[in-house]
């Protein structure tokens, strides 16, 4: 069955639809990774994007829901060159049946080298994913608000509360291997109820989108920070240096894949990451923040990651947790708890 | 760090003659390294015999030494060079293992040499077993159970512990070289008495089996800074048990989860870094195929074979990086060559497949022991590209250049459903085929994964492609649909398997193609998947989506590699290629090369201006000809692989510069041939091209014993046989597969000479004559030859120029030929002229200073002889060369050793001195340092038939001990401990003595000749040392 995505500059891609649902909108993205679809799919960073996989061969070691970051597929499309659509070993499920069971709509046999070159070119725009008959006019993209309750995982004695803009289960679960027992609340949750719950560090977790939709909250965030240690991630390190007062831009066509290189300023190493997002914290803006740079993208010299010279405050960028991509970060979790464990909790008002 | 500025001068150390294990790609890597030292500023000292190659060429280093790769000879260039610093990682495990013994020596530390890059104690901990293992139990990282033995009994005692199968690993030998998998107390006991004698240090590691996990590579690169990266991993289609290196493999690994994925690279990381390696590194682990375990198989703290692959998989030159890295610089200080603006410090990310299959030699050698397991036997290797992974099979399977109906093996469709099903367990060179014959007959992907736990995803790729044929075998050229066409063009079936199946002309299925405006399309390797902009001119073919490049408007001419290396079909034509496509160049021409080995050095994307990595076939040149808008090729220098391919391209309108298809033809058909020199006055060997078995009785009645029989059109010789009776012709003509027409000659006894000659069909020049120093019979590929000659008559050297001239003039020849001529009573024949590039013309242009290659491509570009300057370049061949062959027979049971007119040699080396004698001594040492040693030890010689009395006492006299089945038996003698040489003269193909003798790693002397020169050489060297101690 014939299928296209058209982009809002009106250039139309061709493929076959490997889906049921056939039709979706979203902003148009690619990842360069090639294992990983599975943890990709159910990223919520992901929420109300359409995925081009680089990689043209998709669904090969089949989809083993354990794998999923999130209770759901989130992606907003699956845009593939070819797709493996079989089972595989140890009860490995279909590609292609998991993206009907939860209706995302998905091509294959779209020249997706030449899709990324558009991408490239011309940044990240929204797209619709359609049947041949018709011809997409509005390209308006949705907005995605986390929506989640109070949730707990984990008995380790150290108490860890994930601020969640769209968490990956990896980052709870890094958390938890560290020995920690974490408590997942809304992006909202007020001050004092936080307090009640006593914890030792907090962590802004990924999410997706802009990360100005939430400046209301600013305030309230850099009050949590400068009380616990804290650790952002992604979308939680923009909205960190955006609390401290820096500032933030989107990048052309973002950073989506495993082969990321970082530098760490207080190191000098290099090392790979594993990275997923569009927007980043602005090198000028910091000056008045109280941050200094950690990590450094080679690549394009981008912030990747910050530490704060006064409060116990850092972030990363990039996914430390990785799931997928290099797992090369786990010490930025390790150290983060032990620096955790070695703060004297913090009992009054700042 | 920014790079050491202590660092002057270097000394590379290369891998030397070209045998199984180890081959063109450290060729790759050396010229790499070569580039990255010189563009430091650095001044190259190179070691390396291999006159074969592309590294030992003064564009790449700036003092070469062909000297045998001995620490006696590296310590005289150390001495008198004084290099700073020491590379030793990039000429493979030989180069490793020298730089290893000169620091053993004390050598390196006597005059100040610097080891660059990874330093002793990681390389010692990498290489030695036991050192190894502790590490890897510290690091946690899980290794096979496994003990070191240095005797049979130890050996026993861990197989009936852990239970059979056990595999034999010998320490410190090229491409699992005496090792094996024994699964009875019988098969282990031989395995590690072959591997205890393999091993140079007389120890083996005996490894519970594995066999059935999945096999993956990992290519590691690491800084001095620490930092880490993999270029690149691979998975192994065959699963463990069979040699990676004979193993169809895809880069990246298509099976692993992320997590599997990225606990190997994690695992890798940690071991690189452990071990505290700067440079490149490659990983081997097994991966259960089911619960994700893993174990570590080995560790090369080197650039390898998958360095090459990776290299070329990736367009991420490791090699070249790792010079780099040797000299002190960071992965993030050093620029990602391929995009120019991202850094070394990242990985590449792919977004088509890479396939390798290997090339093996036993098209020649059918009655071989074929069979696969951890000991190497490929002599090549090809790589595909593609965006579809049946099309990648595919592209890889036409670029095999064997007997194949689409990708289906010919030979297979007469077997049986057992005997294939047999076939499939047991696994030979033919494995692959194998599964695609089973699957054709209908046997289920679920038995056949049974049977070879080769994972189900490749198999039902192999599945669907059995499928559309299936499909497309049910259509034709006049019902196919568009969209059908179009499909089998994306699973990469072939326009002329299509004719095939349809019953039509390839010209048909092109046209209708054509007219539905189904033609490929060219995308980049860009090592980032279109994430960043990139600047490669290196290609392939796909067909879907856009092409990613505009072919400019500059004059081009496509230069056609050489594909796999075979035996007869060696780097030497890659030389040529990389050489064209550099005069091309300097002429102000775009160079376009198409080729498929990744190995070489034609393949890196830097030699050409653009490079296409594709099957030589001609539909696959047509396409890239077609899309370059190219009309000019040039077929000299890919040897027999592209000169075949010169008829179709002049029917289809392109012009062949130099050697026209009727040129070729005329050489090629006997028929042809013989009146042509018969026209010139030129003296032939008397022959008749024969049609029937029946014919080849009738002629070889009227020629008399013995007689040549050879097929046309044939790489290395293919073929060829000498029979001395009746009765023998009558045997072969029963036991053996003759293509008819065959021509048979009669066997002239005489002596050999062959030349190189450039032309330009008014003039010629001839930089040297080679002469052989085994008589008629042997492959000049296989025989020792020295020039300046030194035995030709100035009669005979007349006759030779006079006979070339008048075939150049009477072409009108333009270009580079070469002619092979037979000796007997001052008369001379002309038994070949290839109208391309020969083995010898690398040789002749590193020793006369005349670059023959470059010289003939401004021919072919329209020159004159005259205006080339070449009498002026031309250093008057002041020294005297020997160049002697290498031999793999020893990785290839059951290919009888004894020299004959089909070429068995992998490589070559050479000796140059002021003196013959000198250079023999060079040449022999060189060539046979993997056997025993004639130089320094005395043995004994074991003798079959006849060896004259002045001969036994020369061998006596030089110490060695001459001994007849009158003294022992031939199986006592195999016993003794220190045999070193078996000769027999006999010229008896079928000798077992002879097969079982080379597996010892004995020299086999086959003939007087050889046998002569080794007692000269060794006479010189006593004399020398004699007149030392005086």
């Amino acid at each position: 069955m014939k299928g296209c995505i058209t982009l809002s500059n009106g250039n139309t891609f061709d493929g076959d639809w490997i889906s049921d649902n056939q039709y979706g909108s979203g902003e148009i993205v690619f990842y360069t990774g090639m294992t990983g679809y599975e943890q990709v799919l159910t990223d919520p960073s992901y929420q109300g994007q359409i995925v081009v996989f680089s990689y043209p061969f998709i669904g090969n070691y089949g989809f083993d829901p354990k794998s999923m970051e999130s209770a759901k597929i989130q992606v907003a499309g699956v845009v593939m060159a070819e797709c493996y659509g079989f089972a595989a070993k140890g009860g490995r499920q279909s590609i292609v049946d998991l993206l009907n069971a939860y209706q995302i709509p998905a091509l294959k046999n779209v020249d997706t080298r030449s899709l990324i070159q558009q991408i490239r070119m011309k940044g990240s725009l929204p797209a619709v994913m359609h049947v041949p008959s018709i011809t997409p006019d509005s390209f308006s993209l949705e907005e995605y608000w986390p929506a989640t309750s109070i949730k707990k995982t984990g008995s380790g004695e150290t108490h860890i509360v994930l601020i969640d803009f769209g968490y990956k289960k990896s980052i709870a679960e890094a958390l938890v291997n560290e020995g920690c027992s974490v408590t997942i609340v809304p992006f909202d949750q007020e001050l004092n109820d936080i307090e009640k719950l006593n914890p030792d560090g907090l962590v802004f977790s990924n999410g997706s989108g802009d990360p100005m939709r939430f400046s209301t909250y600013f305030h309230h965030y850099k009050n949590l920070a400068i009380r616990y240690p804290t650790l952002g991630i992604c979308l939680g390190h923009q909205i960190l240096a955006l609390s401290f007062g820096g500032e933030t831009r989107k990048l052309k066509f973002g950073h989506r894949g495993a082969n990321q290189p970082v530098m760490n300023l207080k190191t000098g190493k290099v090392s790979m990451s594993s990275q997923n997002h569009s927007y980043v914290v602005q090198k000028e803006s910091l000056a008045e923040t109280g941050f200094n740079i950690w990590f450094e993208n080679v690549n394009d010299g981008s912030v990747e990651g910050l530490w704060h010279r006064s409060f116990n405050v850092a972030s990363v960028q990039f996914h430390p947790e990785a799931a997928p991509g290099p797992n090369e970060h786990k010490e930025i979790f390790q150290n983060f708890i032990n620096s955790v464990q070695h703060t004297e909790k913090v009992r009054s008002y700042a | 760090m920014p790079k050491q500025q202590d660092i002057k001068k270097v000394l590379v150390i290369g891998s030397g003659p070209i045998v199984i294990g180890q081959a063109a790609e450290f060729d790759y890597s050396g010229t790499q390294a070569c580039k990255a030292l010189k563009e430091e500023g650095i001044e190259v000292v190179l070691i390396n015999n291999n006159p074969a190659t592309i590294m030992t060429d003064n564009t790449f280093a700036d003092v070469i030494y062909f000297e045998p790769l001995t620490v006696e000879d590296a310590e005289q260039i150390i001495l008198k060079e004084k290099p700073d610093g020491l590379l030793a990682t990039v000429g493979g495990q030989t180069g490793l293992n020298l730089a290893m013994e000169l620091h053993e020596n004390g050598i390196l530390a006597k005059y100040g040499v610097r080891l660059l890059g990874t330093d002793i104690d990681s390389i010692q901990k990498a290489e030695d077993r036991e050192l190894f293992r502790s590490l890897m139990k510290h690091l946690g990282e899980p290794v096979p159970e496994s003990e070191i033995v240095t005797s049979i009994d130890e050996a026993i005692h861990f197989a009936e512990v852990t239970g059979y199968p056990v595999i034999v690993r010998p320490a410190y030998t090229l491409g699992g070289f005496g090792g094996g998998i024994a699964s009875s107390k019988e098969k282990l006991i031989s395995l590690v008495k072959q591997g205890l004698s393999a091993s140079p240090i007389n120890q083996c590691l005996i490894e519970k089996s594995i066999a059935g996990y999945k096999e993956i590579e990992y290519e590691v690169m690491r800084d001095k800074n620490g930092t880490c990266i993999t270029v690149c991993n691979m998975e192994n289609v065959d699963p463990v048990g069979v040699h990676t290196g004979d193993s169809v493999v895809v880069a990246p690994s298509q099976t692993l989860t992320d997590d599997e994925y990225q606990s190997l690279r994690k695992a890798s990381l940690t071991i690189i870094s452990a071990l505290d390696i700067v440079g490149g590194c490659n990983i081997q682990f097994a991966l259960h195929p089911d619960n994700s375990q893993y174990y570590l198989i080995e560790v090369n703290p080197r650039v390898s074979r998958s360095s090459a692959l990776a290299s070329k998989a990736t367009g991420y030159p490791i090699a070249k990086i790792a010079a780099k890295l040797a000299l002190g610089y960071n992965l993030h200080e050093l620029k990602n060559p391929v995009t120019g603006t991202t850094f070394a410090s990242f990985e590449p990310a792919l977004d088509y497949v890479a396939v390798k299959m290997p090339r093996w030699p036993f098209d020649k050698f059918p009655h071989a022991d074929r069979k696969l397991g951890t000991q190497m036997k490929a002599t090549g290797e090809v790589m595909a590209l593609e965006r579809n992974m049946a099309s990648a099979f595919q592209k890889a399977i036409r670029s095999l250049e064997l007997k194949t109906n689409g990708m289906y093996l010919k030979e297979l469709s007469a077997l049986d459903e057992d005997t294939l099903l047999d076939l499939v367990v047991s696994a030979d060179d033919r494995r692959f085929f194998v599964v695609m014959e089973l699957l054709r007959r209908g046997v289920s992907s679920d038995k056949i994964h049974e049977l070879t736990k080769i994972t189900p995803y490749f198999l039902s790729v192999f599945q669907e492609m059995v499928s559309m044929d299936n499909m497309l075998q049910k259509t034709g050229l006049e019902k196919v649909e568009k969209q059908q066409l179009q499909l089998a063009k994306k699973y990469g079936f072939s326009d002329r398997y299509l004719s095939n199946i349809w019953s039509v002309s390839e010209i048909e299925v092109r046209n209708k193609r054509v007219e539905w405006g189904i033609t490929p399309t060219y995308k980049m390797v860009d090592t980032c998947a279109a994430e960043f902009e990139a600047k490669t001119t290196y290609f392939y073919s796909s067909w879907s989506g856009k092409s990613d490049r505009i072919p400019g408007t500059k004059k081009k001419v496509a230069i056609i590699g050489s594909g796999p290396i075979r035996i007869g079909q060696g780097v030497e034509f890659d030389y040529c290629c990389v050489h064209s496509a550099i005069a091309l160049h300097a002429c102000g021409y775009e160079a376009i090369l198409i080729n498929n080995n990744p190995e070489t050095v034609s393949t890196d994307y830097e030699v050409s201006d653009s490079l296409y990595f594709e099957p030589l076939t001609f539909e696959d040149i047509n396409h890239v000809l077609e899309f370059e808008g190219i009309s000019d090729v040039i077929l000299q220098f890919g040897g027999q692989t592209s000169i075949n391919l010169a008829k179709e391209l002049e029917a289809a309108g392109y012009s062949v510069l130099g050697s026209p298809a009727d040129t070729v033809d005329q050489m090629e058909d006997r028929e042809r041939f013989y009146h042509f020199l018969d026209a010139l006055n030129i003296p032939k060997v008397p022959g008749f091209s024969a049609l029937s078995e029946k014919e080849v009785i009738e002629y070889a009645g009227k020629l008399g014993f013995p007689i040549l029989l050879r097929p046309s059109y044939v790489i290395g010789g293919s073929g060829m046989k000498v029979l001395y009776s009746e009765s023998e012709l009558t045997s072969y003509l029963n036991h053996e597969q003759v293509n008819y027409p065959v021509l048979i000659d009669t066997f002239l006894e005489g002596t050999e000479a062959e030349v190189d000659v450039l032309s330009d069909g008014t003039e010629l020049f001839i930089p040297g004559i080679f002469e052989h120093l085994e008589g008629t019979g042997v492959h000049s590929g296989d025989s020792l030859t020295v020039t300046p000659p030194q035995s030709l008559s100035n009669h005979v050297i007349d006759q030779i120029k006079s006979y070339s001239k008048k075939i150049a003039l009477n072409l009108s020849y333009k270009g580079l030929f070469n002619v092979q001529f037979a000796i007997q009573n001052e008369c001379v024949y002309v038994i070949e002229v290839n109208p391309r590039a020969s083995r010898t013309a690398p040789i002749m242009s590193k020793i006369t200073n005349v670059n023959l290659v470059q010289k003939a491509t401004q021919l072919l570009l329209g020159h004159s002889l005259h205006s080339l300057n070449l009498e002026q370049e031309h250093n008057g061949q002041p020294e005297i060369t020997v160049k002697a062959p290498v031999f793999s027979t020893i990785k290839l049971p059951g290919v009888s050793p004894v020299l004959n007119p089909m070429m068995l040699s992998t490589g070559e080396v050479i000796g140059t001195d002021a003196h013959f004698n000198g250079a023999l001594v060079k040449a022999l040492k060189g060539s046979s340092l993997q056997l025993a040693d004639l130089w320094n030890d005395h043995g004994s010689i074991f003798v079959e038939g006849i060896l004259d009395e002045a001969a036994s006492k020369a061998w006596e006299e030089c110490g060695h001990n001459v001994l007849t089945a009158n003294d022992l038996t031939f199986d006592d003698w195999l016993k003794t401990d220190n045999k070193v040489i078996y000769i027999n003269f006999s010229n008896d193909s079928e000798s077992q003595n002879a097969k079982r003798a080379v597996l010892e790693r004995v020299h086999v002397l086959t003939r007087k000749e050889t046998s002569n020169a080794y007692l000269n050489a060794i006479r010189t060297t006593n004399k020398m040392r004699k007149e030392v101690l005086n």
